[in-house]
């Protein structure tokens, strides 16, 4: 085809599917521009494979249409094919094949061609590092190695536009590195990344764009800065050595006008202050001198990813009430215990 | 490239992957083949004496002989029916659909791989038999008849064990069912004549489709009459095949679109 290239690379409208009674997703819309990477973050069972599985033509949707490549997914399923390439959470490997005769057989299907395919499938070991290994079945290789070779496959075909179902899940820290690094280089080279993840930091590190799913519905959009503003300023987390402790400061900072919204919490001996700024700092510290009391620890928590996650997805029913990202208790305690 | 060089393409491919597994890991093959080899042995040595002069033809082994190579045939189609199931069960197939492939290139694959497989275990099983004494007197063109029914029985029965294998849940379970398959030639006439069966188990010996199959091979190739059993045979594998096709096609496309 020698049309303009679509200028999105996928494009979603009202999308919904569920199973039985149970809505699954529930009208979403977005558009991804190519050459970009985005991110659907969302907790276990927000709807993000299903997402994945329709824009990739594995499964139809039940109301609303998607374009990806320009073209309809449901119209033109073969056409769509030919442009994505899909890496899934689960292995989709062949075990009993060795790596090289895997990526071979991508390329026949591909229908590269006997000497084409054999080139491209030395090329992608030797670039993921599985030069060595490439001679070994599958069943042989470790959680990293399988990620790799898996990418790999999806890469034979040279695709346009690849689908990344939680690529990184249960990989060790140096391992997702690695990954990181090859999805910034595909990028670099034009391809466009759908993303999924459960990890924040993932999102944060590789997204232009992160839409964050929740109960089948969009319920924030945006870059990491934009959905970071979301929810209201960091705050200063005080420990303290017991309950009397905790109490008399309790007491002290709540006298503060400056200082409002304190959160306490008596099992942990915490009271988080809003607030990271020097002045508020300063307040906390004069409340606790004149309380004639001590915190144990005491540390700044700037906003993340984790605080807007949670502040997000934590009600479920009740989405899109971004106003309450006030309301998580649990949640901020977990941000910071990271 | 047209639509059905793609796909001839594609089944090529499949096929080749198909019989790799098998190179690969030949456990399973050699199983297939050593099962009805094990019971020759059995029926010949331990009860042929016994058999033999029940049965009352000549050697025992030339009795007996065409039974085991049905059965060759049947338990080398169903392995197929755990290799479907071990495919659908796995992330590759996802893998699959999201490519620009023809969709039933998976399945004609694992057919003809199975076929290709089947053919040369029964071979084999034909060879061993001989070995054991089995002494057939089938003209070149009775063994051409010969290879052709049992070509058509395995493409008959393939497509019955894929249907099996995208209704199992468990590669476990896709290896149980077909085991009532693969011993149905012997609740037929390929241990005994039916004649000498209960009135009940004599009914279903003598209807059910390995019994005409049985006579007709032992026709070939040892020369007892083969009557109407023939074309009874090449219709059973005819109903057998569209069958199995069928329920296949379906279920593959259920799994299509969950």
């Amino acid at each position: 085809m020698t049309t303009n290239p679509h200028p999105l690379a996928i494009e979603a409208t009202g999308l919904r599917r569920s199973y039985g009674d149970t809505v699954v997703l529930d009208g979403i819309d977005l558009a991804v521009p190519r050459g970009s990477i985005f991110a659907l973050l969302g907790p276990n069972g927000s709807g993000k494979t299903t997402m994945v599985r329709i824009l990739s033509t594995l499964i139809a949707a039940g109301g609303g249409t998607a374009r990806v490549a320009g073209r309809d997914v449901a119209a033109e399923p073969d056409a769509v094919r030919a442009a994505i390439g899909v890496t899934g959470q689960s292995a989709a490997m062949d075990g009993l094949l060795t790596g090289r005769e895997n990526l071979i057989l991508m390329a026949d299907l591909y229908r590269l061609g006997r000497a084409e395919g054999r080139r491209r499938a030395d090329a992608l070991l030797e670039r993921f590092g599985l030069a060595e290994a490439g001679g070994r079945t599958v069943a042989t290789y470790s959680g990293g190695m399988g990620r790799r070779l898996d990418l790999a496959m999806t890469l034979v075909g040279q695709p346009e536009i690849i689908f990344l179902d939680e690529p990184t899940t249960g990989l060790d820290p140096r391992s997702r590195r690695t990954l990181w690094q090859i999805i910034r280089d595909l990028v670099a080279d034009g391809v466009t990344i759908f993303l999924t993840t459960q990890y924040l930091e993932e999102a944060d590190q590789l997204a232009d764009r992160i839409a964050v799913l929740d109960g089948g519905r969009l319920v924030a959009e945006g870059t990491a800065a934009e959905l970071k503003r979301l929810v209201p300023g960091g705050h200063v987390l005080l420990r303290f050595a017991g309950p009397a402790e905790l109490d008399a400061a309790a007491r002290a900072l709540g006298a503060e006008r400056s200082l409002h919204e304190i959160r306490r919490d008596d099992e942990a001996l915490t009271l988080q202050v809003p607030g990271t700024g020097t002045r508020s700092l300063r307040a906390v510290l004069d409340a606790l001198e004149r309380a004639g009391t001590e915190a144990a620890e005491l540390s700044v928590h700037t906003p993340d990813l984790d605080d807007v996650f949670l502040a997000l997805t934590e009600t479920t029913g009740t989405t899109g009430t971004t106003g309450t990202a006030g309301t998580a208790r649990n949640g901020s305690g977990k941000a910071a215990a990271r | 490239m047209t639509a059905l060089g793609r796909s001839m393409t594609d089944s090529a491919t499949m096929t080749r992957r198909n019989l790799r597994h098998a190179l690969r890991y030949p456990a399973m093959s050699l199983a297939t083949m050593g099962t009805p080899i094990i019971l020759l042995l059995l029926f010949v040595g331990v009860f042929g004496g016994a058999l033999g002069a029940g049965v009352g033809t000549g050697d025992y082994i030339d009795y007996i002989a065409p039974g085991i190579v049905l059965m060759g045939v049947a338990s080398g189609c169903m392995v197929t029916s755990v290799s479907v199931c071990v495919d659908m069960t796995e992330g590759i197939v996802a893998r699959f659909r999201t490519m620009p492939i023809s969709r039933n290139s998976l399945l004609t694959g694992h057919l003809l791989g199975s076929v290709i497989q089947t053919l040369i275990s029964t071979a084999l099983v034909v060879v061993a038999a001989v070995a054991l004494g089995f002494r057939p007197d089938a003209s070149p063109l009775e063994w051409l008849a010969v290879a052709g029914l049992l070509t058509a029985l395995a493409f008959a029965l393939t497509w019955v064990a894929v249907g099996m294998g995208l209704s199992s849940k468990t590669p476990e379970s896709a290896s149980n069912t077909p085991m009532l398959i693969q011993f149905l030639p012997f609740l037929g006439s390929a241990v005994v004549p039916p004649d000498s069966m209960p009135a009940g188990v004599r009914w279903f010996a003598e209807y059910q489709p390995f019994t005409a199959m049985n006579e007709t091979l032992r026709g070939l190739l040892t020369g007892t009459p083969i009557g109407n059993d023939a074309a009874i045979s090449l219709a059973w594998c005819a109903a057998l095949g569209l069958a199995g096709y069928l329920w296949s096609k379906l279920l593959f496309r259920r799994e299509l679109t969950p």
